[in-house]
């Protein structure tokens, strides 16, 4: 069976106040160089029959992400690839 | 995207005078634009021209309102108390020798339908940053709210977000959410208002100016980095330079971390306690243009200012996108050079990014430089306080002869007792009238520890530490009254804020406003909004408590429809003693305390709730306002508190005497048994909702002593019954009982059925 | 010499001002200290306050729990000073790993304030000796990310050493696992509860006094700490 993977980012524009807050954090635990770190969403969907990436893509599009002010990408992902 | 291109400086414009320039875009008339030609003598750069396409905008000019808001100060009562008001940031109020106190609402009504949690968290953080911009503490914030039908498919996205958006911001801030109202009309169904209070207090000699004041002090920005957010509006000046997917990629949403504007409050107050700071003022709306140019504005000054210098979230914006962000979280400071070290100190303590951007200069210009290129090099006042004025044309609506003819007294109305009990419960679980605890236990109203009184009592109240002294504010509107007459609806919604905040023992004395209305092009709706202003101040004038400030927002419109003009207006009110204040609700321990009923009722249903529940009706005239008695009301109810003769004190508004006591008794489920007054029918009893009345309990052993203080003011009172703790319900005598467990289950259902569950 | 209490500000705390002056009214002296300051300023006990310490972006007290602060924080800890977490406080003990389990989002996905009922279930620990055994206790919730959960076997390792606190009473808020709301550790001198004890020690403007009883316990722990077997730790002195 396979699965579908949807990643949801702010768009690179917005403001990721979390990211912020991130990577601020990291120099207190001794790493440095780190310029930017931006945080998403990842949501797996799993279809009952062959994964639908054209249903994925719509179902990403009105209700996982905002597109207002967010992107996001679809893909396909085996099962026995998710476990690395 | 990265296309080297010509830069629009100052000299590039000189010497090409004929380019074309796309003012229209940027909602520039043809004679502003000549007259900003004018003013410079030669064509504005893309940078300037869309500095004056924001400082000229309605939103930043009140060009079309400005007119009309002269009436504020012009009738505006003495008081001793106003240390600043109209015009600056936000009104500021004395209430002891050494506290004021200071507040403003403002809108965010466009950004809350295009995105509910960011539009209305970023309105939070707006308000918080002008209160925190006069040397205030911000103690507390309210949200006075309109959303569209509570069925229509889309209210439940604005709902939500817009809920959460204020808990996320407010509650993250650690700002006690005190107040608010929630109504629901399908008139905002394209246009929810989402209006923001906030108050805060300072010692007085804390307060702080705007003004760039001082040849040779440093010009600072304190807070976040400066991104994209919010420059969809000149997105339009790029689009010669860009390429068209770069187009897509302008956000005009904004994005709040409350995080940053904590830091940003806690490093304000540590400069301001240092005394590190000359001038200050928040970047709103319109960002680095409109606090660069008001302050410089303000202190009749010049300035410097190396725009390459302003720290940037992405390294590619250009310099007129820089002048137009919106990016949250953001103060300009005026210091004088040699505090300027502590001050970054400060800065880095809490974390928080400081920039000297530039200098004050006694040029008079506004000159803004970009890698040595100028850009900018204009008059500020000329951004600031300059821009075009219009009295608009004035029409009465056409349909408003029609509407006033329908009066809903006309309309039928229910008679027996079973049919009066259904509609007490039909009225207390309709959207606008049931309990909204489902969306204020998503606020924190306790944190900072100084909350005396918060929702759903009539005004909130906050205890101002180290002293006895407390303040009391509410907030208030009827869009629906407004609709059926501006100046009356405006009047009745002062005083509705000022009863609010009278039943609870504290003394009015500051008004502040949210003017929401349609296009003002639209002659009929600039009538609408002239008619409320005007009411406004005649009605501040008449109860002797000044307007210190405001906002107005226009276009809120779908199409030609626009919404019920919708003032929302903020009454501020003082209590020596915040242990006495009343509550609204009866007690175990006021069992058998004396129910009266103060002011006059008569059959007025127009506009009300009753006939919009049960026959979705809209017409006649509004119920009548009687300012004189409610200043005596006022008077009583402060008197009547500090003799201690009210155990409880609860305004009626919206759904009449019978909402006021489904709400008094189920504020700690404590029964109440009254009878109709031999002059009055039940159904105007319980429904009307004659204004200027309050539902009061008073201790047997003190009746007569409250009654005769009634008298002594010329207040009407009526007893119409007792507390009755051991009923458990609320009683009609001689028409029904309704137990308050069904009481409560038709009041607290409705707005969890309406929006809990999942939600994204 | 009185007794004094520290409660430390992180950038993002909110409720500090509220814990130390609950600590003033419960009759011990407050002392604010500072997350950047790896250094406990001579106090006998400490408490982290409630709040969104750095936004609580991440995971809700994952940044705090790294502030050098924490660093002498844990020795004391350890050593037995009286150590209480409230609501990001409890946040930050658990994800620094001196309470067990995690507060992750409510239930319902929204934020809660709300008067509720709590049952003292540990009336031994160094924060809850005032109170009788079994004591219910009406105190304010406010918070997002409540939900109190642990692995089935750390649950019932609590419940067995009676290291759960506070229980809920009534209605579960948020859907926190056997109705928790506070735990402490095995020494009983660090405890963490999700609800604010310190919003209800006035009248005026809390739904109790019952609260007060928190602070009143550790000032009644210290003084018998010091007056009685004068090397006890707060280990011996919570059995």
């Amino acid at each position: 069976m396979a699965r579908v993977v949807v990643d949801v980012m702010l768009k690179p524009e917005i403001l990721d106040p979390q990211g912020e807050a991130i990577v601020n954090a990291l120099p207190r635990l001794g790493v440095t160089g780190v310029s930017s770190v931006r945080v998403g969403k990842r949501i797996e969907i799993e279809f009952d029959g062959e994964p639908d990436l054209d249903q994925a893509r719509e179902i990403a599009d009105k209700l996982l992400a905002n597109p207002v002010i967010e992107d996001f990408t679809v893909r396909v992902e085996q099962e026995e690839s998710v476990q690395p | 995207m990265t296309q080297q291109i010509t830069l629009d400086s100052v000299e590039h414009a000189a010497a090409t005078p004929e380019v074309v320039q796309p003012y229209a875009e940027l909602g520039l008339r043809e004679e502003e634009y000549l007259n900003i030609r004018e003013i410079l003598g030669r064509r504005p750069t893309q940078s300037e021209l869309a500095m004056y396409s924001i400082m000229w905008s309605e939103h930043c000019s009140y060009k079309s309102s400005k007119v009309h808001l002269r009436q504020f100060a012009q009738k505006q009562p003495p008081s001793d108390r106003l240390l600043a008001g109209i015009g600056e940031n936000a009104g500021v109020v004395r209430v002891s020798d050494t506290l004021a106190v200071t507040f403003k609402i403002e809108s965010h009504n466009h950004p809350s339908f295009v995105e509910p949690h960011q539009g209305a968290a970023t309105g939070v953080g707006g308000i918080v940053r002008d209160i925190l911009a006069m040397g205030a503490r911000p103690i507390a914030v309210m949200d006075p709210l309109r959303f569209g039908a509570p069925d229509h498919p889309d209210t439940r996205r604005v709902v939500t977000g817009v809920v959460a958006g204020i808990s996320q911001y407010g509650n993250s801030l650690g700002l006690p959410n005190i107040g608010g109202e929630v109504v629901f009309d399908p008139c905002y169904q394209g246009n929810p208002l989402v209006n923001a209070l906030c108050v805060g207090v300072l010692p007085v000699e804390r307060l702080q100016r705007k003004a760039a004041a001082g040849v040779g002090n440093v010009v600072v920005l304190l807070g976040a980095k400066t991104g994209r957010d919010g420059i969809g509006g000149v997105s339009v000046l790029a689009s010669a330079t860009f390429d068209e997917t770069s187009q897509q990629r302008r956000p005009s949403v904004q994005v709040g971390d409350p995080f940053t504007e904590k830091l940003l409050i806690e490093a304000c107050l540590e400069l301001y306690e240092a005394n590190l700071v000359v001038g200050i003022q928040d970047l709103g709306g319109a960002g680095l243009t409109c606090a660069l140019s008001e302050t410089a504005a303000a202190a009749g000054t010049g300035m410097r200012i190396y725009l390459e210098r302003v720290p940037l979230r992405e390294p590619s914006m250009e310099p007129h996108e820089i002048l137009a962000s919106e990016s949250q979280e953001r103060m300009l400071l005026i210091v004088e050079p040699d505090k300027l070290e502590t001050v970054l100190e400060v800065a880095r303590k809490w974390g928080v990014l400081a920039t000297a951007l530039g200098e004050v200069t006694d040029t008079g210009r506004l000159v803004i430089t970009w890698h040595g290129q100028t850009v900018v090099d204009v008059p500020p006042s000329s951004l600031a306080d300059d821009g075009p004025v219009y009295n608009r044309p004035l029409q009465r609506p056409s349909d408003l002869a029609l509407l006033e003819a329908d009066r809903a007294e006309t309309l039928p109305r229910p008679t027996t007792p079973e049919e009066l009990r259904a509609t007490v419960l039909r009225m207390a679980a309709s959207p606008n009238l049931a309990d909204k605890t489902w969306v204020t236990e998503q606020y924190d109203h306790y944190v900072m520890g100084n909350t005396v009184l918060a929702q759903p009592e009539d005004a909130g109240m906050l205890r101002l530490e180290d002293s006895g002294l407390g303040i009391a504010l509410s907030c208030d509107g009827n869009g629906r009254y407004t609709r059926l007459d501006p100046y009356n609806g405006a009047r009745l919604a002062l005083a509705e804020a000022y009863r609010n905040v009278a039943v609870t023992g504290a003394t009015p004395v500051a008004v502040t406003n949210c003017l929401n209305f349609g296009d003002p092009e639209d002659p009929a709706v600039m009538w609408q909004f002239a008619e409320a202003v005007r009411g406004l101040a005649d009605g501040c004038a008449e109860l002797g408590i000044p307007v210190t400030g405001g906002n107005v927002s226009f276009y809120n419109q779908t199409g030609s429809v626009a919404i019920h003009p919708t003032p929302i207006v903020g009454v501020l009110g003082v209590i020596d003693d915040v242990r006495t204040r009343v509550p609204m609700g009866f007690a175990e321990s006021t069992d058998g305390h004396v129910v009266f009923l103060l002011g006059r009722t008569q059959l007025e249903l127009s506009g009300g709730e009753w006939a919009w529940v049960t026959h979705g009706h809209l017409g006649g005239k509004p119920p009548a306002v009687d300012l004189a008695h409610e200043r005596r009301l006022a008077t009583l109810l402060s008197q009547a508190r500090t003799r201690r003769l009210l155990s409880a004190a609860h305004d009626l508004s919206e759904g009449g005497l019978a909402q006021a006591l489904t709400e008094s008794t189920l504020r700690r489920g404590v029964g109440v048994r009254v009878s109709v007054p031999a002059d009055l029918d039940a159904f105007t009893f319980l429904f009307s909702e004659s204004t200027g009345r309050v539902l009061v309990s008073v201790p047997e052993e003190r009746v007569a002593e409250f009654t005769a203080l009634c008298d002594q003011h010329e207040v009407p009172h009526t007893r119409i019954g007792v507390v009755d703790a051991s009923s458990g319900a609320l009683t009609v005598e001689g028409q029904f009982t309704i137990p308050l467990d069904e009481l409560r289950r038709a009041y607290s259902g409705t707005l969890p059925a309406l929006f809990s569950g999942t939600t994204t | 010499m009185s007794t004094k209490i520290g409660v430390i500000t992180f950038p993002g705390s909110l409720d500090d001002r509220d814990a130390l002056r609950a600590v003033g009214l419960a009759g011990a002296e407050p002392v604010s200290l500072w997350h950047a300051d790896a250094n406990l300023r001579g106090v006998d006990a400490v408490i982290l306050p409630g709040g969104f310490s750095y936004g609580d972006y991440l995971r809700a007290g994952a940044i705090a729990r790294f502030a050098p602060v924490m660093e002498p924080l844990m020795r004391a800890a350890a050593e037995g000073m009286p150590v209480l977490g409230i609501c990001n406080g409890f946040q930050i003990l658990c994800e620094a790993h001196l309470l067990p389990g995690a507060l992750i989002r409510n239930q319902h996905m929204h934020f809660r304030t709300r008067d509720l009922w709590l049952r003292v279930e540990n009336h031994r620990t160094a924060w809850t000796s005032s109170y009788e055994p079994g004591q219910e206790i009406q105190v304010v919730l406010k918070s997002g990310e409540g939900r109190y959960v642990a692995d089935a076997r750390t649950l019932d390792e609590l419940e067995a050493e009676g290291r759960v606190v506070f229980r809920y009473l009534g209605e579960n808020p948020n859907g926190s696992q056997r109705d928790i709301a506070g735990v402490c550790n095995a020494a009983g001198n660090v405890v963490g509860l999700m609800p604010h004890p310190e919003h209800a020690v006035e009248a005026l403007t809390g739904p109790s006094t019952d609260g007060l009883g928190v602070f009143t316990s550790v000032l009644a722990h210290l003084a018998r700490v010091s007056s009685g077997t004068s090397t006890a730790t707060a280990g011996a002195a919570s059995r």
